[in-house]
C-alpha cells in the first residue's frame, strides 16, 4: 500500500518524513539560541506558548551550511520528545510513495547522512531522501559530522 | 450484627445501589466498559480518601477513647468500604475490611474497648487495604498479596471477651461473611470468601450523620484533573504574553476607547491569572493530616511519647510544591522524633513532662511561605556532629576546633552524615539530611537549623509559593537574554570608567573581583556559555557584575547589561535539551520571544566556583593556585611611603580586614583572635624598619599566612594587586627578611621572605617590641 510522505528541500535535494508526523508547518521564525547545545540545535521557538526545540537539518543531517540571510521554514513533527522544529530550506508538496521503489543507502555513504535516513525512494525525476525521524533526533552532545561556524553575535 | 448493619447509613446505601444499577447496565450496553473503569477509580480515590480520614480518627480516638462521634465516624468509613468493594467484586478488601468492621461494631455497642493493640492492628488493617488498593490502581487486579495474618490477628483480637460462639455474633443479612470468619478463626489461612450483598433492610440515619459522611457529601466542591488546571495555568500565561503585548501596542497610539478596552483587559488578565493560581493552591494541611499516624507509629516504635501541634495548616501552596515538600518533611518529622525527643524517663529526669512536643508551624513571609518543625527534646548534640564529621572524614582535626557552632550544624546536611547511634528502622537508612537539603534547594528552597542543647532543635524551611511563576532578573549577554531567578540574587555591582578598568583581578588564571574587601570569584556568562570570546573590552567601559549566591558559595556573573525584573513564567525544556545543565527552563518574554532561565547551581558548577563542599571562595581560589604553581603569583602590597613588598602568593591563606579595635595583646605581641584561635599580627613595616607615617587607620588590611598550622596576620597597609609573573630578584638586597628587590610592575619591590617575617617577629617579640630590627 502507498503511503503519503510530506517532502522538502536541504541543500537542493529531497527529503521527506511520514505525513503522520507532521503537525504544522509554519514560516521563519526567529529561534533563541541555546548557547551550549549541540551545533545541530538551531534554538528554541515559541509555538503558541509551547517552548518548541528547533533541529537544523541541514547541520544535523551534514549538509552545507545554509546561506547567511536564508529564512528556513519550520516543519513542526510529533516525536516521543514532544513537538520538535525541523528547519528546511522548502517545503514540498504530499507524496504517495511506493514501499516497492525503496532502496536502502549505497554503502558508499557515510557519516551523519547514513544515520539520519532510512533510505531513498526512487520517484520518478528525483530521488527521495527518507529522513528517519527517530534517529534524527538522537542528538548527542558530540559534534556533528559537519563542522559549522556558531552564530557569533 | 444486625445493629451493625442498621447504622449503616442509607446514603451509602443509596450510592451502592446506584453503582450496582451502573454495573448492571454494563452488562446490557458494551460501550459501558470506559463508564466501569470511571467506576473503579472513582471508587480508588474515595477509598483512599476514607482511609486517610481513618487513620487521623483512629489516632484521635486512642486519646478520647469515649468518642462517640468519632468511632461512628471510624465504623462507617470501613463499612463504606466493605459494601462497595462487595459490589465491584473486590474479594480481598471485602475479606479485610469485614474483620475489622466487626471489630470496631464491637467497640461501638460497647462490648470492647479500644486498646493499643488493637489501634495496632486496625492501623494495620488500613495500610492493608491501601496496598490491595494500590495493586488494584496499577495492575486492576487486587494482587496476591497475603493478608491472612492480618485477619487472624483481627479475629484473636475478638476472641478474648467473647469466646467460642457468642450469640450476637451471627447477623441474619451477614451470615456467609461471619461463618466464614469463624472458620477463619480456627482455620486461619484461608481468607474469608467476600460477603454476597450489602445488607437491603435498613433504618434510615440522623440527619447530622448524613453530614459528616466521607468526602462525598454536596458541598460546593468538585473534583478537576490537575492536567486540566495545568493547562489552564498554560494558557493564562499565554494571555498574560498577548495582554503585555497589546499594552506595548496601545502605549503608542491615542485611540480613547481603544486604550480604555485595553485597560479592562489588562485587569481582567490579572484577576484571572491569580484565581487560577488559585485553583492549584492548596493548604500544607493536605500532607500534615497524615502526620499524626506516623507520628504515632514513629513515638511507639521508639518507646517516645510525643504530642503534635500544628498551626497555619490552612496556609496553600502550590501544589506542586506540596508533592515535592512531602518526603523532606516527613523525613524531617522522623530525625526530630528519633534523634531530637528524649525518652519519657529521659525527659522526666531532666523535669520536662514526659511527653515531648512536635510543633509544626506554616506561614507566609514575604512572598514566601515558611515551614517550622521545632521539637522540645535534647537539640543537637554537636560534640557528637563533631565525632562522626572526623570518624566520616568530613572535617580536619584541627578545622573541627574553629568551627562555629553554626558550622557544626550545617555538617548535618552533608552527605554521608547521620548522628543516631544505632542505626534504627526510622531514620538512619542512609538518607539524611543532605537529601532533604537537596530536594528542598531543588524548589528555590532554603533550610536553617537552630538547636538548643537541653531545649530542643528548630529547622526552619523557606520555600517559595510556587514554581510555575517567579520573580527572576532579565540579563543580557551575547545579545541573548537570560532570566535570572531572584532567589539566587544577591546583589549588583556596576563599575564604570576608571573603576572599571582595574577592577577584575586575576589568581593565577582566576579572575576575582574584590568586593568590600572580599575576593569574589568572577564567571564571565557569555565564555561559559561558549560564545565566541568577547572582544577587548575598551578602557573605561562598565562592567556589570550579578552577585548570585548558591547554597554555600557567591560569585558574581558578569553579564553585558542587566534589563530588568520581571515574573516570568517558567516552562520546562524539551528532552532534547534536558541534559544542559546549565539551563533551569526556558520563559516566553513579552514580545513573544524565547529566553532561557540559567540555572545558577548548575552554571556554578560548570564554571567551578562551586569546589569541594563547604571550601570558602577565596581558600578555593587560592588551593587551586597552589596546585599549579609553574608561573609565580605575588600578592602586591603598599606599606605606606611608596614602599612595596610582594609576598609569595602560595604562602597566602586569605586575605583579611580587621577593625583595629580587634587588635589585643597578648604579653608583648600583638594579636587577634581569628577562626577561634589567637593569631599573631606582625606589622610589616615595623619589621622592616619603617617609621609610622600615616596613623593607624580604623581597619588594617591583613595577608594571612600560615606555618605549621599556625597562622600570622602580616599587616599592610593597602593590598594592590596580584600579578603572575616571572620576578628578576636581585639578590644583592637580600637579608634576612628579604629574598631580595625586583621590579614588579615599574616598582621596586621587597621580595619578602615569609618564614624570615615570621621567625624574626617571634624574635622580636622576646626582645621587646622596642628593638628596631635592621631595614632591608
Amino acid at each position: 500500500m502507498a503511503h503519503q510522505m510530506c517532502t522538502f528541500v536541504l541543500d537542493r535535494l529531497l527529503f521527506a518524513v511520514e505525513v503522520e508526523r507532521v503537525q504544522e508547518v509554519i514560516r521563519y521564525q526567529d529561534a533563541t539560541p541555546v548557547l551550549t547545545a549541540p551545533d545541530s540545535i538551531a534554538g528554541l521557538i515559541n509555538l503558541r506558548g509551547q517552548i518548541v526545540t528547533a533541529i537544523d537539518l541541514r547541520r544535523r543531517i551534514g549538509l552545507r551550511e545554509r546561506e547567511q540571510d536564508a529564512r528556513p521554514m519550520n516543519i513542526v513533527v510529533r516525536a516521543a520528545e514532544g513537538a520538535v522544529s525541523l528547519l528546511v530550506d522548502e517545503i514540498g508538496e504530499v507524496v504517495e510513495v511506493d514501499p516497492e521503489s525503496f532502496e536502502p543507502l549505497p554503502e558508499t555513504i557515510t557519516g551523519s547522512m547514513r544515520t539520519t535516513t532510512s533510505g531513498v525512494y526512487k520517484l520518478e525525476h528525483a530521488l527521495l531522501h527518507a529522513l528517519d525521524l527517530a534517529a534524527t533526533l538522537q542528538i548527542s552532545a558530540a559534534p556533528d559530522g559537519h563542522l559549522s561556524k556558531r552564530e557569533a553575535d | 450484627m444486625n445493629e451493625c448493619g442498621e447504622s449503616a447509613d442509607s446514603r451509602i446505601r443509596t450510592k451502592q445501589g446506584a453503582l450496582q444499577s451502573r454495573l448492571d447496565r454494563r452488562f446490557s450496553a458494551e460501550t459501558a466498559m470506559e463508564e466501569l473503569d470511571e467506576i473503579f477509580s472513582e471508587f480508588l480515590i474515595e477509598a483512599n480518601e476514607v482511609l486517610d480520614q481513618f487513620d487521623r480518627d483512629m489516632v484521635e480516638l486512642e486519646k478520647d477513647p469515649s468518642s462517640r462521634t468519632l468511632l461512628d465516624g471510624i465504623f462507617r468509613g470501613i463499612h463504606t468500604i466493605k459494601g462497595t468493594s462487595g459490589v465491584l467484586g473486590l474479594d480481598k478488601l471485602v475479606s479485610i475490611s469485614h474483620v475489622g468492621e466487626t471489630l470496631l461494631c464491637r467497640m461501638r455497642d460497647g462490648e470492647m474497648r479500644l486498646t493499643p493493640e488493637s489501634t495496632t492492628a486496625l492501623l494495620a488493617m488500613s495500610d492493608s487495604l491501601r496496598q490491595v488498593l494500590g495493586a488494584i490502581a496499577a495492575s486492576g487486579s487486587e494482587g496476591d498479596g497475603d493478608f491472612s495474618a492480618l485477619i487472624r490477628l483481627l479475629t484473636s483480637l475478638l476472641d478474648p471477651q467473647h469466646t467460642s460462639s457468642e450469640p450476637a455474633a451471627p447477623s441474619t443479612d451477614l451470615p456467609a461473611a461471619n461463618q466464614s470468619m469463624a472458620a477463619a478463626a480456627l482455620t486461619p489461612a484461608q481468607d474469608p470468601p467476600p460477603e454476597t450483598a450489602p445488607p437491603a433492610s435498613v433504618k434510615t440515619e440522623t440527619a447530622r450523620e448524613q453530614k459528616d459522611l466521607g468526602g462525598d457529601a454536596l458541598g460546593n466542591t468538585i473534583r478537576v484533573d490537575v492536567t486540566l488546571l495545568d493547562k489552564l495555568m498554560n494558557l493564562v500565561g499565554e494571555l498574560v504574553l498577548a495582554r503585555n503585548q497589546i499594552m506595548q501596542l496601545t502605549s503608542v497610539q491615542t485611540e480613547p476607547a481603544l486604550t480604555g478596552a485595553a485597560q479592562r483587559l489588562s485587569h481582567i488578565t490579572s484577576e484571572l491569572q491569580s484565581s487560577v493560581m488559585k485553583t492549584r493552591m492548596q493548604p500544607i494541611g493536605t500532607i500534615w493530616h497524615k502526620l499524626p499516624r506516623l507520628l504515632r507509629d514513629l513515638a511507639r516504635g521508639c518507646g517516645k511519647e510525643v504530642e503534635l501541634i500544628t498551626e497555619g495548616a490552612e496556609t496553600e501552596l502550590d501544589r506542586t510544591i506540596l508533592e515535592a515538600i512531602k518526603d523532606p518533611l516527613t523525613h524531617v518529622i522522623r530525625n526530630a522524633v528519633d534523634h531530637g525527643i528524649e525518652t519519657p524517663e529521659q525527659r522526666s529526669r531532666n523535669g520536662k513532662n514526659p511527653a515531648g512536643q512536635l510543633t509544626l508551624r506554616a506561614y507566609h513571609e514575604g512572598g514566601k511561605v515558611n515551614i517550622e518543625i521545632r521539637d522540645d527534646g535534647a537539640g543537637v548534640n554537636l560534640d557528637a556532629v563533631k565525632r562522626k564529621a572526623l570518624e566520616r572524614r568530613l572535617i580536619e582535626p584541627g578545622e573541627a576546633d574553629r568551627m562555629s557552632e553554626r558550622e557544626l550544624l550545617s555538617l548535618i546536611f552533608q552527605p554521608g552524615f547521620s548522628t543516631a547511634q544505632q542505626v534504627t528502622n526510622i531514620s538512619g537508612r542512609g538518607v539524611g539530611m543532605d537529601v532533604v537539603k537537596t530536594n528542598i534547594t531543588k524548589i528555590g528552597g532554603t533550610i536553617d537549623l537552630q538547636s538548643t542543647p537541653g531545649q530542643g532543635t528548630t529547622l526552619t524551611i523557606k520555600i517559595p509559593l510556587t514554581l510555575a511563576i517567579i520573580p527572576a532578573l532579565i540579563v543580557t549577554s551575547a545579545s541573548n537574554r537570560f532570566a535570572i531567578p531572584q532567589v539566587s540574587l544577591v546583589e549588583l555591582v556596576r563599575l564604570e570608567g576608571e573603576a572599571a578598568a582595574h577592577a577584575i583581578e586575576y589568581i593565577h588564571n582566576t579572575p576575582v573581583y574584590r568586593l568590600r574587601g572580599t575576593l569574589l570569584p568572577i564567571v564571565y556568562l557569555d565564555q561559559e556559555l561558549g560564545a565566541a570570546a568577547r572582544q577587548t573590552k575598551e578602557d573605561g567601559q562598565a562592567i556589570t557584575i550579578v552577585v548570585l549566591q548558591t547554597e554555600s558559595n557567591v560569585f558574581g556573573l558578569v553579564v553585558d547589561e542587566v534589563n530588568d525584573s520581571e515574573e516570568i513564567v517558567v516552562k520546562p525544556l524539551g528532552n532534547l535539551l534536558r541534559g544542559l545543565s546549565c539551563y533551569a527552563g526556558a520563559t516566553i518574554m513579552g514580545d513573544g520571544r524565547v529566553a532561557l532561565i540559567l540555572d545558577v547551581m548548575g552554571l556554578a558548577q560548570k564554571a567551578r566556583v562551586v569546589g569541594e563542599q563547604r571550601t570558602r571562595t577565596t581558600e578555593t581560589v587560592v588551593e587551586k593556585t597552589q596546585m599549579d604553581m609553574e608561573l609565580e603569583s605575588w600578592l602586591l602590597a603598599d606599606l605606606g611611603g611608596a614602599r612595596r613588598v610582594a609576598i609569595p602568593l602560595d604562602r597566602v591563606h586569605r586575605l583579611e580586614e580587621f577593625p583595629a579595635s580587634a587588635m589585643e595583646w597578648s604579653g608583648n605581641q600583638s594579636v587577634i583572635q581569628y577562626r577561634g584561635e589567637i593569631m599573631p599580627m606582625i606589622s610589616v613595616a615595623q619589621l622592616l624598619g619603617m617609621a609610622r607615617i600615616s596613623e593607624p587607620a580604623a581597619t588594617m588590611q591583613a595577608t594571612v599566612v600560615s606555618r605549621g598550622d599556625r597562622r600570622y596576620a602580616l599587616l599592610v597597609d593597602r593590598i594592590v594587586d596580584i600579578v603572575e609573573q616571572q620576578i628578576v630578584v636581585d639578590p644583592s638586597r637580600k637579608t634576612a627578611l628579604c629574598a631580595g628587590s625586583a621590579v614588579i610592575e615599574e616598582h621596586v619591590t621587597d621580595v619578602l621572605d615569609v618564614e624570615g617575617i615570621i621567625d624574626a617577629s617571634l624574635f622580636h617579640t622576646a626582645e621587646l617590641l622596642t628593638a628596631q630590627a635592621g631595614s632591608c
